[in-house]
């Protein structure tokens, strides 16, 4: 796949869909494209993070480890960015993620990404929205489980 | 206070070095000093020979004096001596009658007879010079061993109070200048004493006035002269001092770089520097006014003699007193005083200076209580295994402050035991160690082995039968493989490998370095090759064989030395691709196949195929290597390199155009720098056709294509035609490569080994694919399995052990040279091992690690037992061992096997967690 393939690919993912081209290319260019096998761990939890993937084909698996258990939370497509949280929290990764099918991605330094977002408000803006989009997701999960604890703290009848 | 301890009474006795440099010059070379002294007197006739016979063919043959007859004949060489009457009614006896020499033979014999007078003079001098410069030279020689032989008895605290740079300077080059003086030392004053004396008599017996005058004038010089350089003295040693000291603040500034850069200090220190060089400046100056001061009036007394010569003199005559033949003579035969003496006054100067400079070496290396020179006898037998248990009784060591590090500690080890020592930092137990090491010594108390004081052992003893690890690691730059040897090279044990006895330049009673120093049998082994046998323990101890089989593969080796290695390394390089086909990994690696294009390579790396020997094919210059832009031209692919850096300069332009020069994505762009974009800009612009372009712009260009790789770039601008164009480029650059360039480049060949590349690339002959996750790690782990799959783990390790580990070990990290301390310490079985924070920099599993298999290994697991001191940075590792100290505040508080003391001792129990 060409630099101009993959900034075709980019421009469809809502982060990069209103950067334009020329940058993308840039990004494209700073970046390196890194292939993962099935199976194949991209993030390990609780590793530094040096770099965001953003997926351009197949799918991952995000485990979150409790007590010696992996469980997993979510999976992630083609489009969406991963390994995001640690880079720009400082903080080791949050969660493991494993390539479900061979996986295709984009491998974006730390300062390469930390100066997208300061020079693209909007991929800013993209960020944000897929942040709070994950927090109202976990607050709706919480209250799942807060639920169904209770309900399971009472003696059955 | 008890000195026992440390060594003996007499120590002090190490004593200081010849008090003056004339003496200690006698004593060394008097011999020597006295058969120059002969040879310049024999030289003497031969030179005033010479000088008269000009006057002699002068007036003889060319002025015609005892030639007034045209057939006149002239006597010459007639050798005759005067005898008594009895013997010889003549008078004399005639040895040889000489030959009759008319006016031209006298005149040609006389100039011949100058021709050899002057060549013998000639060699004489040189004779003369070549044996002082050697016996300088040899003197100086001797000198600074004497002052490396102090350094290494120093005792040890003396390091503490002296810079490493200061020392370097006073070996090296405050004696220098002694080299040039110690030939001239007697020889000099001798000689021109003797030439002036000739002359003063001389006047003397002409004129009894005048030549008391003249003695008067030379007394007036050597009374008052000397006085004038008493403050040169004085600066002289200023100025030593002071360009020592410089030197000194120079080396702690370069090994103290780092502190200035990251506290921007740079300006501080160059305000130290300016100031220290302007008092330099100005000592130097005030030398140089009094030195040319004194010159002057030395000058100036020896002109004022000829003038009294001439006004007194001539008053003499006036009154009849002197008859004018007798001043003439006395005039005449003061030239020739002035000038020894002028010479004489130089010599001593010079003496004064070199005195000086001695004195002050000399000073600064009579230390008190140096080891004495039995401490360190050499001894080349084995020396047998330690059987008593080292005993300290009493002991307090002050530090140089006087501040109490330890305070009256009595323990005992015993044989075989594993100690260990746990407290906070500067509890006492470092103190301990470093005592027992014997790197400091007790201000009371006594520390024995068995009933010896520690201090009165030999080194021999010492230094064989104790190890000792600390966390402060300094390796002299070298190979690791001497680095870990170091410890064992005690005495030269057998010749060196090439016995060349009438080649080796070492004297008798000097100890050779080149012989083999390595005391196997101390290391458990009997010869070189088991040795590595032990050396892989040690490693395996601590953790360090997988780094130096790393450091293995990133080396090279000579396959014609190495024949076998070099061959398992192919058949190696064929498994591992067989391997990878097996596992479905064969994308992992594209290996370089003479007939084809590897895409993962930059371009470059396709066309020379080969690994660069030399500068010739170097990187820096390889666009204005000649036969590259040939066989570039030939083919015809400079026109399409030239078209495709068009593209790629078009491309890099665009997207870096409207970058600020400090962004980020500037790292990426590995082409070309954020300056250079303008200038490419401008060259794109002006650029015509591939026809007309400047050759200078056609380089440029073409040089900017050759770090291309395609996969990792991902421009498009490698087509499949252009990569067969440039494999046969290829082709055609190992083909016609002309024959001074045949050496300058080691061609990959998938049936050959590559002496030019390392032991990885060698196995690897390709490169890992850009953008498979994790494939150089997946990779070389496949190429470390195999390793010890072909068994040739300890080849490699072998290679390994030739890496240089750089000035102060600094090419290896921090970690990595305190094992390397560690284990060096394991590989000479010590009886007692001592570690003082050994492994502080490594992290605590890997502590605990090491830690265990030390304490196996000194129970005995792969060995003879011995006994382990250890001073612990982690006291949760101490309850492995059989007993444990604390200390607190210099003196020991708990002490017993550990789990006893954690139910009873709370202070280890908080320690221990």
């Amino acid at each position: 796949m060409l630099l101009k393939d993959e900034v075709e690919l980019l421009r469809r993912t809502p982060l990069f869909a209103n950067v334009e081209p020329t940058r993308l290319k840039l990004l494209c260019f700073a970046s390196e494209r890194v292939r993962f096998e099935a199976g194949q761990t991209v993030l390990r939890e609780g590793e530094a993070g040096d770099a965001a993937y953003v997926l351009l084909e197949g799918s991952a698996d995000v485990f979150i480890d409790t007590e010696g258990c992996p469980i997993r939370v979510a999976t992630a497509y083609a489009d969406e960015i991963i390994g995001e949280i640690a880079i720009l929290c400082d903080t080791p990764r949050t969660g493991t993620v494993v390539a479900v099918t061979p996986l295709d991605t984009l491998r974006i330094g730390k300062d390469q990404f930390l100066r997208l977002i300061e020079e693209f408000p909007e991929v800013a803006i993209e960020v944000m929205r897929e942040l709070a989009g994950r927090v109202v997701r976990l607050g709706a999960e919480l209250s799942e489980v807060r639920a169904r604890l209770c309900h399971g703290g009472e003696p059955e009848p | 206070m008890d000195e026992a301890t440390s060594g003996g009474r007499r120590n002090g006795s190490g004593g200081a070095l010849q008090a003056s440099l004339m003496r200690y010059i006698w004593t060394h070379s008097r011999p020597q000093q006295i058969w120059i002294l002969l040879v310049v007197v024999v030289s003497l006739p031969t030179y005033f020979l010479s000088l008269d016979l000009p006057k002699q063919i002068v007036n003889g043959p060319i002025l015609g004096k005892g030639f007034e007859h045209a057939d006149a004949h002239t006597t010459w060489l007639r050798i005759a001596i005067d005898v008594p009457h009895a013997l010889d009614p003549s008078g004399t006896l005639v040895l040889f009658p000489g030959f009759e020499l008319d006016r031209y033979g006298a005149l040609f014999a006389l100039s011949a007879m100058f021709l050899l007078l002057v060549v013998i003079n000639g060699l004489f001098k040189y004779y003369i010079n070549t044996y002082k410069g050697r016996l300088g030279e040899d003197m100086l020689r001797r000198l600074r061993f004497e002052l490396i032989d102090r350094v290494l008895r120093f005792p040890h605290a003396q390091f503490k109070r002296v810079k490493a740079s200061e020392i370097s300077t006073m070996v090296q080059e405050e004696v220098e200048p002694l080299g040039g003086f110690i030939g001239d030392a007697f020889v000099q004053p001798m000689f021109l004493g003797g030439q002036a004396l000739t002359a003063m008599v001389f006047i003397l017996v002409q004129s009894v006035w005048l030549g008391g005058l003249a003695a008067a004038i030379i007394a007036v010089q050597f009374l008052v002269i000397p006085r004038l350089r008493r403050r040169l003295l004085v600066l002289g040693k200023e100025r030593q001092i002071s360009a020592r000291a410089n030197a000194g603040r120079v080396g702690e500034l370069v090994e103290g770089i780092a502190a200035v850069h990251v506290n921007d200090t740079s300006n501080y220190e160059r305000a130290n520097a300016d100031a220290r060089l302007w008092r330099i400046f100005e000592i130097r100056y005030e030398i140089y006014q009094r030195k040319f001061f004194v010159k002057f009036l030395n000058n100036f007394l020896a002109q004022l003699t000829p003038f009294l010569f001439y006004a007194v003199g001539g008053w003499f005559a006036l009154e009849g007193r002197l008859d004018v033949g007798q001043l003439v003579a006395v005039i005449g035969a003061y030239k020739d005083l002035p000038s020894p003496i002028k010479e004489l006054i130089d010599w001593d100067q010079q003496r004064l200076d070199v005195e000086v400079k001695y004195d002050q070496v000399a000073e600064q290396f009579s230390v008190d209580e140096m080891l004495p020179p039995e401490r360190q006898a050499l001894v080349s037998a084995p020396v047998p295994p330690l059987a008593a248990p080292i005993r300290v009784n009493g002991l307090s060591v002050n530090d140089d402050s006087g501040a109490t590090l330890l305070e009256r500690v009595s323990l005992e080890f015993a044989p075989g035991e594993r100690v260990a020592i746990v407290g906070a930092v500067g509890s006492g137990g470092e103190v301990l160690a470093e005592v027992l090491a014997g790197l400091m010594r007790p201000s009371g108390g006594r520390v024995c082995i068995g009933d010896t004081p520690l201090g009165e052992l030999p080194q021999a003893v010492t230094g064989r039968r104790l190890a000792y690890a600390g966390a402060e690691t300094f390796l002299p730059e070298g190979t690791l493989r001497d680095a870990l040897y170091y410890v064992l090279k005690h005495a030269p044990l057998r010749p060196p490998p090439e016995a060349d006895a009438a080649a080796s330049r070492t004297n008798p009673g000097h100890l050779d370095p080149r012989a083999d120093w390595v005391d196997y049998a101390s290391a458990g082994a009997s010869g070189p090759a088991d040795l590595l046998d032990q050396t892989r323990r040690v490693l395996n101890l601590v953790s360090l064989r997988e780094d130096v089989i790393g450091l293995g593969l990133r080396g090279e080796i000579d396959p014609d030395a190495q024949p076998a290695l070099a061959a398992a390394v192919i058949e190696l390089r064929c498994e591992l691709r067989r391997r990878l086909r097996a596992s479905g990994e064969s994308g992992l690696v594209e290996t370089f196949d003479p007939e084809r294009y590897c895409r993962q390579a930059t371009l470059v790396e396709n066309l020379l195929f080969g690994t660069p020997v030399g500068p010739a094919f170097a990187p820096a210059g390889l666009a204005g290597n000649a036969f590259l832009r040939e066989v570039l031209a030939d083919t015809g692919v400079d026109r399409a390199l030239f078209e495709m850096g068009r593209e790629l300069a078009g491309t890099l332009i665009e997207l870096f155009k409207d970058l600020p020069p400090d962004h980020p994505f500037f790292e990426q762009l590995s082409f070309m720098d954020a300056e250079q974009i303008p200038e490419y800009r401008g060259m794109l612009a002006r650029l015509g056709d591939f026809a007309t372009a400047e050759a200078d712009d056609r380089r440029r260009l073409i040089r900017l294509t050759l770090a291309y790789i395609e996969p990792r770039h991902r421009l498009g601008l490698l087509d499949e035609a252009l990569m067969a164009r440039l494999v046969e480029a290829r082709t055609r650059l190992h083909q016609g490569l002309p024959e001074r360039l045949r050496g300058s480049i080691e061609f990959y060949d998938p049936d050959r080994y590559n002496r030019a590349a390392t032991l990885q690339d060698n196995i690897l002959l390709g490169r890992v694919a850009h953008g498979a996750a994790g494939g150089t790690e997946r990779v070389v782990g496949l190429i470390l399995h195999l390793i010890e799959e072909f068994g040739l783990q300890d080849a490699v390790l072998d290679v390994g052990l030739d890496f240089n580990v750089g000035s102060g070990g600094k090419r290896l990290s921090v970690v990595q040279r305190q094992k390397l301390v560690v284990a060096r310490a394991l590989l000479k079985r010590p009886d007692y091992a001592i570690f003082n924070r050994p492994l502080s920099a490594l992290d605590p599993v890997g502590q605990r690690e090491i830690v265990e298999r030390l304490l196996a290994a000194a129970a005995g697991s792969e060995g003879p037992p011995f006994a382990a001191v250890c001073v612990l940075s982690n006291a949760q590792l101490a309850h492995a061992f059989d007993r444990v100290v604390v200390f607190e505040r210099g003196q020991v508080v708990a002490q017993g096997a550990p789990d006893e003391l954690a139910r009873t001792a709370a202070v280890y129990a908080a320690l221990a967690g």
